[in-house]
This record gives C-alpha cells, structure tokens and sequence, in this order.
C-alpha cells in the first residue's frame, strides 16, 4: 500500500538529482545540496515570474490595429520598489548562506566507531594555522594531497623517519577509514590542480607554493570517484581520483601493510647500498 | 519630393536616387585601406570581427563534435586544449569586444549629432591593430597554437610547461588588441564628451551611447592590468623574471588577481554596449519611451563601478582569505541589484505599448530571456559555498554562455538587422530574420541548458573526453545537436545579408520610424553625415523633428508628398 508513496518519492529525489549538485558522501557535500535547493527554489520564482512579465508584455501588448502605445517615461515608485525588493531578496540569500557556512566549512569530530587519532603533538596533525579548520577536538586523519600532472598522490600520517620521510602513501586511490573525519592538506608539485570529489564536498585548487585545506567524514563504505577541475595541460582529462571508504580496522591494517612494504624497501635498500659501497670502494653515496 | 510649394518644410529631407555610395566618395580597395572615415572605419570593424566569430564558431563545433560521444577520438587533447583556447580567446578579444566598437565607431558619431569621431587617424590605427592582432594569433596554428585556455593559467603557461610559441603568440594577441581596444576607448570617450550636438545634455545622450561611454572607462581601467599581467609572463617565459614562480618567492595566484582584476569587467565591456542596443531598440518597436532612462543610465554606471569588486568571485576555490570569499560574494550579489533594474525597466518598456515583432524586437526579446537565465545561474555562482561544487564545471560554460549569448551575441544580431538599412540603404529579409531568430534561440537553449545538468553531475569543463557514466552521453549529444541548431541560426543570417546587398528593398532615411539622430541623414550617410546639425531638444530628437516638420508644412501650403517620409522607404508601424 505504500509503495506508490516510495515510488513517487523515489521519482521525486530522482527528478531532483538532476537539477541539484552531487552528494551523499559526506555533511559538507549534504550541506551544500540543501542550501543549493533553497536558492534553486527562490531561483525557478523570480525566473518564473519574470519570464511570465516579458511573455504577457509580448503577447498581450502586441501591435494591433486601432491600438496606441501609452506614452509613460517611468514611475519612480514602481522602480524604487523593485530595487529595494531585490535587495531583500539577495540579503535573504546571504544571511542563509551565513548560517550553513559552518556546517559547509567547519570540519565535525570523528564519530565513535571511526579511526583512534592522535591530536596535536603526539604526532598527529603537526600545525594549525589561521586557513586550516580541525574539529571541536582538534583530533583529524590528516592526508596530504599532492596534485601533479597527471596524478594525484596522497601521503598518509605515520612517517617512520624525521622529517615526514617514510609515510605511507599512494596514489590515485584514496584509503580512508569511515566515521572518520579526514582533513585534507592540498598542495601541488607543478602547476595548479584542482582537487575534486562532488560526493564528499567542494573543489580546492592545488597551487604551487600554497597550502588549501578542506574536510570529509564518510558514513557509507564504498568507493567515491573524482577527477582534478582545472586545466592543468593534455592530461587533465585523466586525472582521476578516487576516495575508497573502508571500516577503520581494515584501514589500520592497509595503513600498516604499506608502512611494512616501505620498511621493507628500506632495509633492501640498505643491503644494496652496502654491496654497493663493498663494490665500488671510497666513492659511496650516504643518502640515494 | 517637395519642391512645388513657396514654403518647403524645414528641415529639408531630400532623397536622391537611392545610391548605394554618395557621389564624390572615394572608390577602391586604395581609398579602404586608407581611411579615416568613421563609416568606413566600423564597417571593416564589421565584417573583420563576423568573419572572426566565424572561425571561433567553427572551432566551438569541432569541440562538440569531440564531446558528442564519450571516449571520442575525434580529436587529440593536444588539438582539444588548443581549440578551446583559440575559441575563447577569439570570441573575447577578436569577436565581441570589436564588433562593439566597430557598432559604435559607426554610430556614436550619428547619434550624437558629429561629423567624425574626435581622432580620425588614431581611430583608423585601432583598426589596424586589432587586424594585425588577430592574424598574429591565427599564424600560431600553422606552428603551435596556445593550449592554456584564454586564462592562461600559470606555472601552465610559462616556458616550462607550454615550452612552443603559442602562449606567446596569445601575449600578442592580448598587447595589440588590447592596445587597439585602449586607443579606440580614448577616442570614443573624447568624442561624446566634447562633440555631442547643441542641446544633447548627458541626460539626453542616447543610451547606446551611455553604454558605449562606460565600456571605453572601463577598458582604459582594466587594460591596463592585463597588459602588464602579460608582459610580466613574456618577461617570465623569455627574460628570466619570476613574478609567478613560488620556488623563487613568486606566486602563481598573482596571475589569478591580476587576469581576473581585468577578466570581470571585461565581461561587463562586452554586455553593457548589447544592453544599450537593446535600451534603443525597444522604444521603437514597443512606439513609447524608454522606460526609466535616467535608471537605466544610472545601472549602467553602477554596473561598471561595482564591475571592478567582484573579480575573486572567479578564485573561490583558491587558498584566498575567507574575508575576500564574503565579501566578494556580496558585492557579486550587490551586482545583481541594478542589473536587475535593467531587465525589469525593459519589460516596462513593452509594457502598454504596441508591439511590433520585427526581426531587430525579436532578437533583443530573446536576448533578455536568455540573459535572464544566465544572470539567474551567476547567483548559484555567487554563493561561494555551492560554487565550491559547481565551479570550473559545465554549470559555469552554461552560465557564461547564457550571459554573453544573451548579453552580447544576440543584441549584436538585433543591431545588425537594425542598422543593416542604415549602413546600406537596404532592408535585410524580415522572413528569413524570423527563422534565424528562431533557430538561434532554440540553438542556444538546446546547447546549453542541458549544460547545467552536465555540470551538477560532475563533468568539468576543458576536458577532451569523459566516461559513459550515468547520462552524460546524452546530455553532451543533446547539446552537440544543439550547437549545429544555432549554427544554422547563424548561417542563415549569412544569407540574409549577402542576398539583401543586392536585393533588399531600398530602405531610404527612417524605415523603423526610430528616435535618435542616425535616422536623420540619408541610408548611407554622405561623408558628412549631417548637412545641418538639429538643435537636440530631448532624448529623442527624431520624434522631435518628425513633430516640427508636421507642424511646419501644416501651417505652410502643403505641398504633394511632402511627408517627412521620403518616396521609397519602407514606412513600419502606425
């Protein structure tokens, strides 16, 4: 008996889609969605209501024969009411705006089933400045994004060495725990990016020499595709990213997984330096 | 003729053979090339700039055609990136800018009552510019065209990245049209401050002319900015400067500012001239006034003014401080305001009037429809939080082009069906006017509707290809058909003017019974435009003379024809 509801609202959400922006992934992402339905709404009136004022305009005022046209010059009433109407109208807007600001910008703690965090100094988040936001409790999965042509890569917290030398990264392929709430650090090694997943929020360029920050928290496991949105030469239309949500255990042990292969890279290294140097005699490199 | 009476009507309209050329006018592609003839002069304007809209058009559908289908091979992305670029890049600098300045080269002098613009010869020389300008760009394609889009982003465009000589031959392109642009906006200014006709006060000046006014203000202070911005880069691509470069403490957001401190109000450059053809278009096919000139006067001042605080709109997404995000929001919401009044005051115009649907009517209607629909999507742009979402996607092609389409494009077609009878002395087919208006307007809704759509669902812009994901290949085959509709559109009107030179009725002096001083002369003017200069009485000095002859020959003896109208014009309305 109520399937023709959930079929209506179904066709309802699904009718909405396509005149709304994605999301789904993550509040912020939610958030802007229903502060672009708002204006969406406020939008299709004065659309509907101007459009409806040229077509009578035309139709009903159409050259006829017998018919004059009213020779008026302007009413200063009508025309100062308008301006002010459309004042309110945009105040309305950015007060709205205002209030979801917050929501949009300002990153929430991670939930109670999401990844253990390390806060500020026990080798967690390194810095805060005045651009980047942390959560209420200053605890976030801090991921660096570096954009450069024409792959994304992302370096994780956890170097074994001082210095950030070691952490575990990847590229192309985002690994985050859910329930989490992840602070991306965005930067670039060449020319601008940016970097954008629509489910999971707005784009930040990846500017050379800056820093961009923005936040996501993932309730749903699964995979979440992007793509960097700015033209950053002949490759930009392959530069894809992807966002895989997984619960925080199997995070921690894909986390740990990558810091072994790099230990293990290490110590390879170190046994081929030492063959290396046992070989060619005084003329060894220290770091390679 | 009047020549039977004692008493002849004052002033004295007299239509010879309706020649094509006054006699005594220079003849030969010689007397062409060294004209200083303000006529002259916008023609070449003219025809120069539609020939560039032509090629930037021919680029913008072989891009459709690439995006027709996902994962299409049409093109490489090298070949892409390049097309959109020389696309843009075309359709700012060598299209929509100079076609208003050729418009306006042509008839701020007749409107306001002068023989010539104020420099002659330096008016001749921007013409050049803007000619060598565009063959200098054009001459890339045959070595390496630009690939950066018409924003040209660094570290992109510097030598590192775009190592060939296209971003060079774009440096160019931007000094010398820029250059032309600047000399032509010294001219224009000096001519309607200095040379407008006895009794054209400013609250008089046409409003065509007011908006051709603020657009030569607003190039001499935007200009500027990117001149320098360019020159900076040549100096960091060939000189070893390091203005952009973080590694040596530069910054590549520097180039943001800097291109977009000139790229917002040149938007405004070149909307609000299409705004004024459409301020003087109305009132004559609705047969009453402007409605509210001294608002729409005011808007476009204020337009211009708030024109210059709003360009980081176009940087939401940078690392830029969240006290510029707020307030540039506001003052791109602030921007809305008068604009808004505009398109309000122009539907007043119709309203209570008679309407007449001619082509010119047609095209400015349409315009306003059109313009609203991307005024509306600028504030989504505007509110920086959904502009996070939607920025450097397909909402944002859809915005721009709905607003310049609207904005510019449409009123360029409304003033060439217009003032073709002017320039010619023929009328252009109002049959074949309709079904170009109708095919444009259909085109336009069809390319870029769908392109919103496209945008929400996550496809950004200046990519080559894109997956077969959710509807995208729909949408972008829809909006490919669409491009083709509009180009047809185009061609048609082509058409219309090739066949018109030849076979459209002769127009005479005033066949839209219209209200400013470029109806007064004959179709085309002599030389000299103006044999007498009227006393301007109001803001529209032809419904003024048209009621002074009236009121002359009915207390003279009246004589046989003579009406203000002269034999052979076509007469349109009551």
């Amino acid at each position: 008996m109520n399937r023709i509801p959930r079929a209506l609202g179904h066709a309802l959400s699904t009718t909405l889609a396509f005149f709304t922006p994605e999301s789904g992934g993550s509040p912020n992402a939610d958030n802007i969605d229903s502060l672009y339905k708002i204006v969406l709404a406020i939008a299709l009136v004065i659309f509907f209501a101007v459009i409806g004022g040229l077509a009578y305009a035309l139709i009903r005022f159409r050259a006829r024969k017998g018919a004059t046209a009213a020779q008026i010059h302007g009413n200063t009433r009508l025309e100062l009411g308008w301006t002010v109407g459309a004042a309110v109208i945009l105040v309305g807007l950015a007060i709205l705006t205002f209030v979801k600001l917050g929501s949009i910008q300002n990153p929430p703690n991670s939930s109670a089933g999401g990844a253990s965090l390390l806060g500020e100094g026990e080798g967690g988040v390194l810095y805060a400045s005045a651009d980047r936001r942390l959560p209420p409790n200053g605890r976030s999965l801090n991921i660096q994004v570096v954009g450069r042509q024409y792959i994304w890569q992302f370096v994780y917290p956890g170097a074994s060495e001082p210095d950030g030398l070691g952490a575990p990264y990847s590229y192309e392929e985002m690994v985050v725990p859910t329930n989490t709430t992840v602070t991306l650090d965005i930067v670039s090694s060449d020319v601008v990016h940016s970097w954008w997943v629509p489910q999971l929020g707005g784009k930040f360029q990846a500017v050379p020499g800056y820093h961009n920050y923005t936040w996501f928290k993932i309730e749903k496991p699964g995979v979440y595709a992007g793509q960097c949105a700015l033209l950053c030469g002949r490759g930009h239309a392959r530069m894809i990213a992807t966002v895989r949500a997984v619960p925080p255990a199997q995070f921690e042990a894909w986390l740990a997984h990558q810091k072994q292969l790099i230990a293990q890279a290490n110590a390879a290294a170190k046994v081929a330096r030492a063959k290396l140097g046992s070989q060619v005699g005084a003329r060894q490199v220290e770091n390679p | 003729m009047a020549t039977a009476a004692a008493q002849q009507p004052v002033p004295q309209i007299v239509a010879h053979r309706a020649d094509q050329r006054s006699t005594g006018e220079a003849r030969g592609w010689t007397s062409w090339a060294t004209t200083t003839d303000h006529k002259r002069i916008g023609i070449m304007y003219m025809v120069t700039t539609f020939v560039f809209f032509c090629l930037g058009g021919v680029e913008a559908l072989m891009l459709r055609l690439q995006l027709g289908a996902p994962n299409n091979t049409l093109v490489t992305p090298q070949v892409y990136n390049q097309l959109f670029t020389m696309h843009g890049t075309t359709m700012v600098f060598l299209f929509v800018v100079p076609m208003m300045a050729g418009l306006a080269n042509y008839f701020v002098p007749l409107m306001i009552g002068a023989r010539d613009m104020a420099f002659p010869r330096l008016n001749a020389l921007s013409y050049w510019l803007l000619l060598a300008g565009g063959i200098v760009f054009y001459s890339s394609i045959f070595w390496n065209p630009p690939e950066a889009g018409w924003v040209s982003f660094v570290p992109l465009a510097n030598s590192v990245y775009s190592p060939g000589g296209g971003e060079d031959a774009w440096i160019y392109l931007i000094h010398l049209t820029g250059l032309s642009s600047l000399l032509g906006a010294v001219n224009f200014y000096a001519t309607i401050a200095n040379m407008r006709a006895r009794g054209m006060s400013w609250a008089r000046l046409p409003l065509f002319v007011w908006t051709i006014l603020t657009y030569s203000v607003l190039l001499i202070f935007a200009l500027p900015v990117i001149a320098a911005a360019v020159t900076m880069l040549l100096a960091e691509r060939h000189f070893g400067a390091h203005f952009f470069d973080p590694a040596t403490g530069g910054s590549p957001l520097l180039w943001q500012h800097l291109f977009w401190f000139f790229g917002h109000p040149e938007v405004y450059i070149m909307v609000l001239p299409g705004f004024g053809v459409i301020s003087e278009i109305l009132p004559v096919f609705a047969r009453k006034p402007i409605f509210g000139y001294k608002a729409i006067a005011a808007s476009t001042v204020a337009i211009a003014f708030l024109g210059f605080l709003t360009w980081a709109h176009h940087m939401f997404t940078a690392p830029i401080p969240e006290a510029l995000l707020v307030f540039v929001m506001l003052s791109s919401y602030f921007i809305a305001v008068p604009t808004g009044v505009k398109i309000l005051n122009w539907i007043a115009t119709l309203w209570r009037g008679t309407v007449e649907y001619r082509t010119p009517l047609l095209f400015c209607a349409g315009a306003i429809a059109i313009f609203l629909i991307g005024g509306i999507s600028g504030i989504f742009l505007a509110t920086f939080p959904i502009d996070w979402q939607v920025n450097e996607t397909y909402f944002v092609v859809a915005h721009l082009h709905f607003v310049l389409l609207g904005g510019a494009l449409m009123p360029i077609f409304a003033a060439i069906y217009y003032w073709f009878p002017k320039i010619t002395g023929r009328m252009m087919s109002d049959g074949l006017g309709r079904v170009s208006f109708a095919l444009i307007f259909l085109g336009i809704l069809t390319t870029f509707l769908i392109q919103h759509v496209i945008g929400l669902d996550g496809m950004p812009r200046r990519v080559y290809e894109y997956p077969d994901v959710g509807n995208l290949a729909l949408y972008n085959l829809i909006s490919t058909i669409g491009s083709f509709i509009l180009a047809l559109g185009v061609l048609v009107t082509i058409v219309n003017a090739a066949r018109s030179l030849r076979v459209g009725a002769i127009a005479g002096p005033d066949p839209w019974k219209a209200n400013t001083l470029e109806w007064l002369p004959s179709s085309p003017p002599p030389v000299n435009n103006f044999d007498v200069v009227p006393l301007v009485r109001s803001a529209e000095p032809m419904k003024d003379i048209r009621r002074e002859v009236q009121r002359r020959s009915s207390a003279a003896v009246p004589a046989p024809g003579s009406a203000t109208v002269p034999a052979g014009a076509t007469q349109v309305g009551v």
